[in-house]
């Protein structure tokens, strides 16, 4: 390349530098601390031990499903055309920002002991559904990951050229011959991945299964941890399991960047697509039958919960303001966190890579190290790091906010580095062609074309804080409240309508967030 | 064999493109314009990707407007993805005699034949990877070939290319045209293109595909649509 190297400044060391020194803190410093608590020679006990077999067996179990689920969706998805297919493609992000515990209480509404579907059967004899233990857990997680299951193989659909689709037409191929000549070439190459980013989720999850799950045959390792320090305050086993949690976790995350790479947020999904072939009838009710029932399937919990939760959202109790409020803080301040702290990161981890692509690329696998890592691992290290000096409820809501930062901290990094290398190649140049100078290149060169992901990415990032049901319910004593743990709270006490209430309030603001932030990444079109 | 375009109208977006015009037997035609005009679109609705607005497209006077591409009489080349990556040179040439590959000893040789015919021979079990961008087009012409239609389309197929491997590549497709007694279609935004291969061009540009011309007459005396795009250069040269 012929570019002039950018010269890498104090600055870019001191903020890339601390950003990096703080995710190495949060991820492997809380890893050191959880070690050095763990007490290897008690070992884990059966239960320990059946602990894991359920996280693993749960998990591959979800992933299993939710990818077979997800091949004839996504093909429906890739060949057809029809009104409301980009809405639809959309709809499958959704429950990336849809906070578990809300998305639970409307499974539990549909498909739970009195929902929708075992009233529903009771007539015909049939006695009430069970959504609770192994089953519901799968179902929860299916529930997540079909979606992001179906986008990453429609991903992969779009990536086979057009010119391959036009081909296998010209050639007058059938609809079996482009599977076998097309289709399952690339399924084979994006399934592992796939396969084994949804296993990952499903290891970490911990809002469902402390709401779905718990009891000896239905506790995963985090729901362990959890019990550990929460109700028997026994710090050096929390420590133990967080070491074995930390072991699954990152042993899964380099199977996924070894095998395959989790894709991209892919923004070309909704184009729509240029197809020959499934021109049949038998295609066509296929496809139409997957589709209708991925929708059902989706949006039916959806539709309970607003229905159900109407009513009581006029009546909340007076403390809600402070739940609400607490939400708002934890999921902006860590919004902004995690920009700060990915802009920092991908200046420096640009500038590194202008002279030494090795190390940047260390640098930029270790930015999406807290993929592989658990929030509560993360937050077992810091109460212990924290514990003697603090009381770790006394901070509660910053930690929170700084945990929930590093967990977002990979997709944000992933949406802001390509957008921040494509800015530095076409306009940096062209900024250091025409002289200016370091806050002015970056005003007028580089910000204007970073707004768009920015914003994007604080709004993903705010979402998703605000949903949070993990950290909080780790550190929180019982006088602070956010909404999805006051959510839970309700739900423990079999509150379902007025939990609905509080679930429809959260989704709301989770939404007016992610709208502002993206909406205000989006002001002044000319950058375009 | 003829090929006629009825007052052909295609839309993309806010683009439109009118075409009514013929195009007669055993030519060798470049579709020559600036790039967006719509040379690409032309092709693709002659080879049955693109839907057409209004008009209709003849072969021998019968309508193919609403064919499959498959049963048209047209054998198209895209610029880049001709060849399945997956399967071997020769899998990817035999896909032009059956799609699924089940070929017996005498297709087997035929597709030998076709190898030696664009120069690669003993190059048959290689993957396409392995093989330059020139060799990936031999090899997607070599599948052209055995398709044996009337009309062979190229959609810019060189463009990637050095100038003395694309006159190579050129005098190939003559080579084959010229053998099977085929009608050319190329793509092209290069004048030289145009006038070192076809003895006719349509212009495209203006939103309008104009008759096709004898290529040297057309420079010769350029229309105000073509003096436009090729600008001065050749004005005064």
């Amino acid at each position: 390349m012929a570019n002039r190297t950018q010269p890498i400044r104090p600055i870019h060391f001191i903020a890339g530098g601390g950003a990096f020194a703080l995710l190495l803190v949060l991820t492997i410093g809380t890893v050191i601390a959880v070690w050095t608590h763990a007490e290897i020679g008690s070992g884990l006990s059966s239960s320990d031990w059946s602990a894991v077999r359920f996280t693993l067996s749960q998990a591959f179990v979800s992933a299993s499903v939710s990818i077979v689920l997800a091949i004839p969706v996504a093909r429906a998805l890739a060949r057809r055309k029809f009104r409301g297919r980009a809405l639809m493609v959309s709809f499958l992000g959704a429950p990336f920002i849809l906070p578990a515990i809300v998305a639970v209480l409307g499974i539990v509404a549909v498909w739970g002991r009195s929902g929708w579907v075992s009233q529903a059967i009771a007539p015909f004899g049939f006695s009430p559904l069970n959504i609770y233990g192994y089953f519901g857990v799968v179902f929860a997680h299916v529930f997540f990951n079909l979606p992001l299951a179906t986008r990453l193989l429609l991903q992969g659909w779009l990536s086979i050229p057009a010119e391959h689709f036009r081909l296998c037409a010209q050639l007058d191929m059938s609809p079996s011959e482009i599977g076998k000549h097309l289709e399952r070439p690339m399924l084979w190459s994006v399934l592992p991945g796939a396969f084994l980013l949804v296993f990952l989720l499903c290891i970490s999850s911990f809002a469902v299964v402390l709401a779905l799950g718990g009891g000896p045959r239905a506790t995963t390792v985090e729901l362990a941890i959890y019990q550990a320090l929460r109700f028997d305050f026994d710090l050096s086993k929390a420590a133990l399991l967080a070491v074995v949690q930390f072991g699954l976790c990152t042993s899964v995350a380099l199977a996924c960047i070894f095998i395959a790479k989790p894709t991209n947020f892919a923004f070309g999904l909704d184009r729509p697509p240029e197809r020959w072939d499934g021109k049949g009838t038998f295609h066509i009710i296929c496809d139409s039958i997957s589709l209708i029932l991925l929708t059902l399937f989706l949006f039916l919990p959806l539709l309970a919960l607003f229905i159900r939760g109407l009513i009581p959202i006029a009546h909340l109790p007076i403390k809600i303001y402070a739940a609400a409020l607490n939400s708002v803080v934890i999921a902006v301040g860590s919004a902004m966190l995690t920009i700060v702290m990915s802009l920092a990161l991908a200046a420096l981890i640009i500038r590194i890579a202008r002279r030494r692509k090795r190390i940047s690329q260390i640098v930029e696998g270790l930015g999406f190290l807290t993929l592989a890592a658990s929030p509560f691992v993360i937050g077992t290290g810091l109460f212990i790091i924290i514990n003697p000096y603090i009381s770790p409820f006394a901070v509660a809501l910053p930690v929170t906010a700084l945990i929930n930062a590093a967990m977002s901290l990979p997709f944000a990094l992933r949406i802001i580095l390509p957008a921040m290398t494509r800015a530095e190649d076409h306009y940096g140049t062209l900024g250091d062609s025409l002289g200016m100078e370091r806050w002015t290149r970056f005003r007028i060169a580089i910000w204007p074309r970073l707004k768009r992901p920015i914003g994007f990415a604080a709004g993903l990032s705010a979402a998703l804080s605000m949903g949070d049901l993990g950290v909080i319910a780790l550190f929180a004593p019982p006088d602070i409240e956010t909404l999805p743990l006051m959510m839970y709270r309700l739900m423990a006490a079999y509150q379902l309508k007025m939990a609905s209430g509080v679930a429809l309030l959260l989704i709301s603001l989770s939404l007016i967030l992610f709208w502002l932030f993206d909406r205000g990444g989006q002001l002044e079109h000319h950058t375009r | 064999m003829s090929i006629t375009l009825d007052k052909l109208v295609l839309n993309q977006g806010n683009f439109q493109l009118d075409a009514d015009l013929e195009i007669e037997e055993g030519h060798k035609i470049a579709l020559l314009g600036p790039s967006g005009g719509g040379k690409s679109t032309l092709l693709s609705a002659i080879a049955g990707f693109k839907e057409i607005t209004s008009g209709r497209i003849l072969f021998n006077g019968a309508d193919i407007s609403n064919d499959p591409p498959a049963k048209r009489p047209v054998s198209l080349l895209f610029q880049d993805h001709n060849l399945f990556p997956h399967l071997s040179v020769e899998q990817n040439i035999g896909l032009g005699l059956r799609t699924n590959l089940r070929l017996n000893d005498s297709e087997k040789e035929i597709i030998q034949d076709a190898l030696r015919r664009v120069g690669l021979g003993g190059h048959g079990t290689k993957m396409p990877s392995e093989m330059s961008g020139g060799q990936q087009q031999r090899v997607a012409l070599a599948r052209a070939l055995l398709r044996d239609r009337p009309v062979l389309c190229l959609d810019e197929p060189f463009a990637a290319l050095g100038p003395a491997l694309k006159h190579e590549m050129l005098d190939l497709v003559a080579e084959i045209v010229d053998a099977a007694n085929a009608t050319l279609l190329m793509v092209t935004h290069q004048p030289d293109d145009a006038e070192y291969i076809a003895d006719q061009t349509i212009l495209v540009a203006q939103g309008r595909a104009f008759a096709p011309v004898e290529t040297t007459t057309l420079f010769h005396s350029p229309p105000p649509a073509l003096a436009s795009y090729l600008g001065t250069r050749r004005a005064h040269g």
